[in-house]
């Protein structure tokens, strides 16, 4: 075991990488610098040489499609963007042709490539500093989408995406860095095995994550406990291709949902959630409406009391849950007093 | 030839060069197999074009009639393990490569047997046992996958080299600067070819550009650039000749301008006069300088080939082209379970 934080859980993942699998190499905008991507690939390039590690000019489509084109070559490149915000301009090469190559070259061939967006945020950054975007990237058939929410997620599931021999989109985030965990050695976990899975049982209400949110989910759950809710959380992981399986299953046991997205609310992933929950089970097995907590539909802003207003904190999260679940006992008076 | 960094000057005139090829030094046998891939891709594309006619290809199909000495110049100095990637235009690049007309033929019909299996059509062309590593119809979409190949290649250190094949039109789009210039940068051994074909679908180069020849953002790239006759089979292969050899020996990329024309419209079996575009008095001059009646000329001139030695090898292209089209018309459609097998590596 060996103790790291979120981001150099994340330099672990690369350094198992490049020790082990000659055809893995980065490519990307500040990675000789010390400050581009936190403390998630210090050194690298010293240790692994700027042939393997390579910074490169400001062309976010031209690296990206390079890498694609490298991974059909026999390599496994990983793109690193810095911000998801500058990784729009790679829209192409990541959603016209890494996503549907193998299904168009009829399977012959597959992009094994990552995309690693950093989602980084707060501090008055704004609108094009601040956006989380793995809703529209986990439309896309052909991408699989991964946010690890734990430094051991951050370290293992990097791996498992490299390994993959499909388009890979890795979002992590700035905010759950200095998240410490004892890491186990390494063992390679194929991709398309991985996904959402429960980091706290309960019983009286399920709670959905992913990444960041799915902190937030934990400590909500924790402050819940002590107001008597046992609350279940669910951790995401893997976006797409999505296996809802657990979501339901915990559902069907705690009858309430609440979905927590640091994304937007129209056509995001909390919404797809529910849609997976509600459309998978009886009406009879949610005993209220479920809830989504999301961003506001609007950039991020600059300004610091808007910025306050605009990010979902966990007293949100332990307010809404309070809400559902006194919807729940409302909803069970009421159909006592039917049935007397 | 009137050429300077901006404008194409005769090379861009219809009517000029239409006499026989300058073939002096060149292999005769090369010359022949130069002259028979040419006429196979025109007839597989000319029977493509029936097929669209006759409606048994509803797949959008965009024909390179009169653009086929570029692919074939290039081709001849490539080898299997190189990366080639092309773009909406692309069954000449495929074909003379070696890839077989029946998997194309399949492919545009939609087949299983098709060169993507049925499930590309004829934007999206696969053929890696030859070296062709695909095409898509996004304009400018492979540039920076080729890029990424020629990286690849730097990094097997085997001397293979990419080579990116697009359009005029693709000239306008970012992703080819950032590509020239991060390959500039990188020294990858990729070759840019530009078939300039004067049109980006119905609009004429001058209404798109201030200049037409787009050879000038290989040189402010500082990329070696050769802007050549793409109707010219012998110019068109010496100048990638001397560019792929230049890279096989550590070289970085290259750039090679053909200017040539297509005969049928942006997209179809017509001849674009579909889609209001008027050129029908170039069309008939640019037909002139068809670059395989060009060579056939040189050729019976240099005493290499005589008409009935021509039509004996016309013959045997038409036939194999009909055998390949009754084969392919005659082969079965994908599995429905291709809809959702193939859209990852592993099924989850």
């Amino acid at each position: 075991m060996a103790r790291h934080n979120y981001g150099s859980a994340i330099r672990e993942a690369f350094v198992y990488l490049l020790d082990t699998h000659p055809e893995v190499f980065v490519i990307g905008q500040g990675l000789w610098a010390k400050w581009y991507v936190g403390n998630s690939m210090t050194d690298l390039d010293k240790i692994y040489g700027t042939d393997r590690i390579m910074d490169s000019p400001v062309s976010e489509l031209a690296c990206t499609g390079a890498a694609v084109g490298a991974s059909l070559c026999g390599y496994r490149p990983v793109v690193v963007h810095p911000r998801v915000d500058f990784m729009l301009y790679a829209m192409d090469a990541i959603v016209n042709q890494a996503a549907k190559w193998s299904h168009m070259v009829g399977g012959q061939a597959h992009p094994a490539v990552t995309i690693r967006g950093i989602v980084n945020r707060g501090g008055e950054q704004g609108a094009q500093h601040s956006q989380a975007l793995h809703s529209w990237f986990a439309h896309v058939p052909g991408l699989r989408v991964v946010m690890p929410a734990t430094a051991l997620d951050a370290r293992d599931l990097l791996i498992s995406a490299v390994l993959c021999d499909d388009p890979v989109i890795y979002i992590d985030d700035r905010w759950l860095y200095d998240l410490e965990e004892d890491l186990p050695p390494v063992i390679e976990r194929p991709l398309e095995r991985e996904g959402p899975h429960v980091v706290r049982e309960g019983r009286d209400v399920t709670l959905v994550g992913a990444s960041y949110s799915t902190q937030q989910c934990l400590l909500a759950a924790r402050a819940l406990g002590e107001a008597g809710v046992s609350a279940e959380v669910v951790d995401l992981r893997v976006l797409n291709p999505l296996d809802a399986t657990c979501i339901v299953e915990s559902v069907r046991k705690t009858g309430l949902l609440c979905v927590v997205d640091g994304g937007w609310r129209t056509c995001g992933m909390a919404g797809e959630i529910i849609a997976r929950a509600v459309e998978s089970l009886p009406p009879s097995a949610l005993k209220a409406s479920p809830v989504r907590l999301t961003l506001p539909d609007a950039p991020a802003p600059s300004s610091a009391p808007l910025e306050n207003a605009y990010y979902t904190t966990e007293r949100q999260v332990v307010e809404a849950v309070l809400g559902l679940v006194a919807s729940k006992k409302n909803a069970g008076k009421q159909a006592g007093k039917k049935a007397s | 030839m009137g050429a300077d960094q901006f404008n194409l000057g005769l090379l861009a005139d219809p009517g000029r060069f239409t006499e026989k090829l300058d073939i002096a030094g060149c292999d005769p046998a090369k010359l022949a197999s130069q002259l028979r891939m040419m006429l196979l891709i025109r007839r597989v594309e000319e029977r493509i074009g029936d097929g669209l006619v006759s409606g048994a290809i509803a797949c959008p199909c965009h024909l390179g009639i009169g653009q086929e000495a570029v692919a074939v110049g290039v081709s001849e100095h490539l080898r299997n393990t190189d990366r080639v990637f092309g773009a909406h235009r692309s069954h000449s690049h495929f074909l003379a490569l070696g890839g077989e007309p029946y998997a194309l033929l399949a492919e545009v019909l939609g087949k299983a047997d098709g060169c993507s299996r049925g499930m590309g059509g004829s934007m999206h062309l696969y053929g890696d046992a030859h070296g062709f590593k695909g095409s898509v119809p996004i304009v400018a979409g492979t540039v920076a996958l080729a890029v990424g190949a020629a990286l690849a290649a730097r990094k097997d250190g085997k001397g293979d080299v990419a080579v990116a094949y697009f359009g005029d039109g693709a000239a306008e789009e970012g992703v080819v600067h950032e590509s020239l210039n991060l390959a500039a940068a990188f020294k990858l051994p990729v070759l840019f070819v530009c078939e300039n074909n004067l049109f980006s679908s119905h609009l004429h180069i001058s209404l798109r550009q201030p200049a037409d020849r787009v050879g000038r953002y290989g040189d402010t790239h500082r990329i070696p650039t050769e802007t050549v006759d793409g109707n010219d089979v012998a110019a068109v292969s010496a100048a990638s000749g001397r560019f792929i050899g230049q890279m096989r020996k550590g070289g970085g990329p290259a750039f090679l301008e053909a200017v040539t024309y297509r005969w049928r419209g942006h997209v179809g079996p017509r001849e674009d006069n579909d889609v209001g575009v008027n050129r029908d008095a170039d069309l008939v001059k640019w037909k002139d300088r068809d670059p395989i009646r060009r060579l056939l000329d040189a050729m019976i001139d240099a005493g290499i080939l005589d008409q009935s030695g021509y039509a004996l090898m016309g013959n045997a292209v038409t036939e194999q082209v009909a055998d390949a089209w009754a084969r392919a018309e005659a082969a079965e459609f994908p599995p429905a379970s291709a809809l959702l097998d193939l859209v990852y590596a592993e099924s989850s």
